[in-house]
């Protein structure tokens, strides 16, 4: 197998087969997370770990997993990955542990880690599997990044919480769109990335 | 084997279960430590926060708080001291009990400007509970510092209880009326004034959650009504 083969799980969902924009999974989180870029960069984080770790153990055990109760057992091993994440936030980083609040648990049913782990790890080595949940969680992180990155200079001026535009913006009559902060916005700016990623890439217009 | 049966089914779940559970309890008794001195710092900084105390640059929370809270305790609505340690007082607990039974921690905060007061207020807000902790001056009666915080109310509307701009309006104002009542701070709608009382401009568009600081105070506050008189009287809080 061609070193290309081998990283195509890790560089396929960047873009071609991204999580969030074309398999159209885990828009819940991305809404929720995106109002500042502390908080996303710390939730790709989170699901990139979780997705990847799940992926191995469940890649592992996949030759034992009986088969009528495969789900509850991915939700298991999910379930226990979240929870040590989340003990681990609150233990050494407590306050972006308090702005994710109830999302990081959330990450439990965020539709791309059952997805990959039905559609991927239940039939690949541990290796591809790995790659596969890196590739996910870093393809759903961008998004979410970008997302976050418009959000915060336009909904409150800064970027990882410093001031971006000048005062004499303000002093001048330029506001904050405090539209940006709502959710709904985090719905628009998605849908403008999907625009753009479909002008570049034709064949996933339908 | 096989892998089907049932047999194999229900040891591979429990045998998983078992695992997973071994594990996650050794990991929250390893980080539990270091999660409890998150919380109570948290706490502190909250407490520090209303009386206008900001950590700066290099500062630890815990540090800066024994630095200027040098003591604390609890009182009941009589003014009377009772037992046991106002920081481990849990605020919202106490909140569903009878005014009359309440235990009511005190804060004694030194700041620049002298020796404040910080007492803490619990109530509900639109989505969930909020809280806050209320820094007043010496006499009892006027407000130094006001920090409000909340679970989830809606950024942009209610959550902006948890803005300075909300916060500052509340300095200087007292919750006694000129005769001595109690009569709370108002909260009304921007542009309004109430018939008399010290009042502070509610948030457009956070009605609820609004009104809910204005309960929340009349409620929290009211049962210290005689801790403050002494208080203002200059008399030692009676032991």
């Amino acid at each position: 197998m061609s070193l290309k083969k081998t990283l195509l799980p890790l560089v396929n969902p960047l873009s071609k087969d991204n999580p969030v924009i074309v398999q159209v999974l885990g828009i819940c989180s991305a809404l929720a997370v995106t109002a500042k870029m502390e908080p996303a960069i710390v939730m790709t984080i989170s699901v990139t770990a979780v997705l990847a770790f799940a992926n191995v153990i469940i890649s592992l055990l996949r030759n034992t997993i009986p088969n009528s109760i495969r789900i509850i057992v991915q939700l298991v091993v999910v379930a226990a990955l979240v929870v040590i994440v989340d003990q681990v936030l609150k233990a050494y980083n407590y306050e972006v542990s308090k702005a994710l609040s109830v999302f990081i648990g959330l990450i439990i049913t965020n539709c791309i880690l059952m997805g990959r782990l039905e559609a991927f790890a239940l039939n690949n080595r541990p290796w591809p599997s790995f790659l596969d949940g890196i590739g996910n969680g870093l393809g759903y992180g961008i998004i979410l990044i970008i997302v976050s990155f418009f959000r915060e200079l336009f909904g409150s001026g800064t970027l990882f919480g410093c001031q971006v535009f000048p005062q004499w913006w303000y002093d001048a009559g330029y506001m904050n769109n405090g539209m940006m902060i709502l959710p709904p916005m985090a719905l628009i700016v998605v849908a403008c990335i999907i625009w753009v990623h479909r002008i570049k890439n034709k064949d996933l217009q339908e | 084997m096989n892998r089907q049966s049932n047999t194999y089914t229900i040891i591979y779940a429990m045998v998983l279960v078992l695992l997973v559970g071994i594990g996650l309890s050794v990991v929250y008794q390893a980080l539990r430590p270091k999660q409890e001195e998150n919380i109570a710092n948290d706490v502190k900084r909250q407490i520090l926060a209303s009386a206008l105390i900001v950590p700066s640059q290099g500062e630890t929370i815990g540090e800066l708080y024994n630095q200027h809270v040098k003591n604390s305790f609890i009182v009941n609505s009589e003014g009377n001291r009772l037992e046991g340690n106002a920081f481990d007082v849990n605020v919202s607990t106490e909140f569903k009990k009878p005014a009359a039974e309440r235990r009511l921690p005190v804060f004694e905060c030194e700041t620049s400007a002298g020796m404040k007061y910080v007492v803490p207020v619990y109530g509900a807000g639109l989505w969930g509970p909020i809280w806050g902790y209320i820094a007043f001056d010496a006499n009892g009666n006027t407000i130094y510092g006001a920090y409000f915080a909340h679970q989830g109310e809606t950024p942009g509307l209610g959550a902006e209880i948890e803005s300075p701009k909300f916060q500052d309006q509340f300095k200087n104002k007292d919750i006694f009326a000129s005769d001595g009542a109690f009569q709370s701070i108002k909260v009304v709608k921007n542009g309004q004034e109430p018939a008399e009382g010290a009042y502070v401009h509610a948030i457009s568009g956070g009605t609820i959650t609004s009104q809910g600081v204005a309960k929340m105070l009349q409620e929290s506050l009211s049962p210290y009504t005689n801790f403050f008189k002494q208080l203002s009287q200059g008399k030692e809080v009676s032991k």
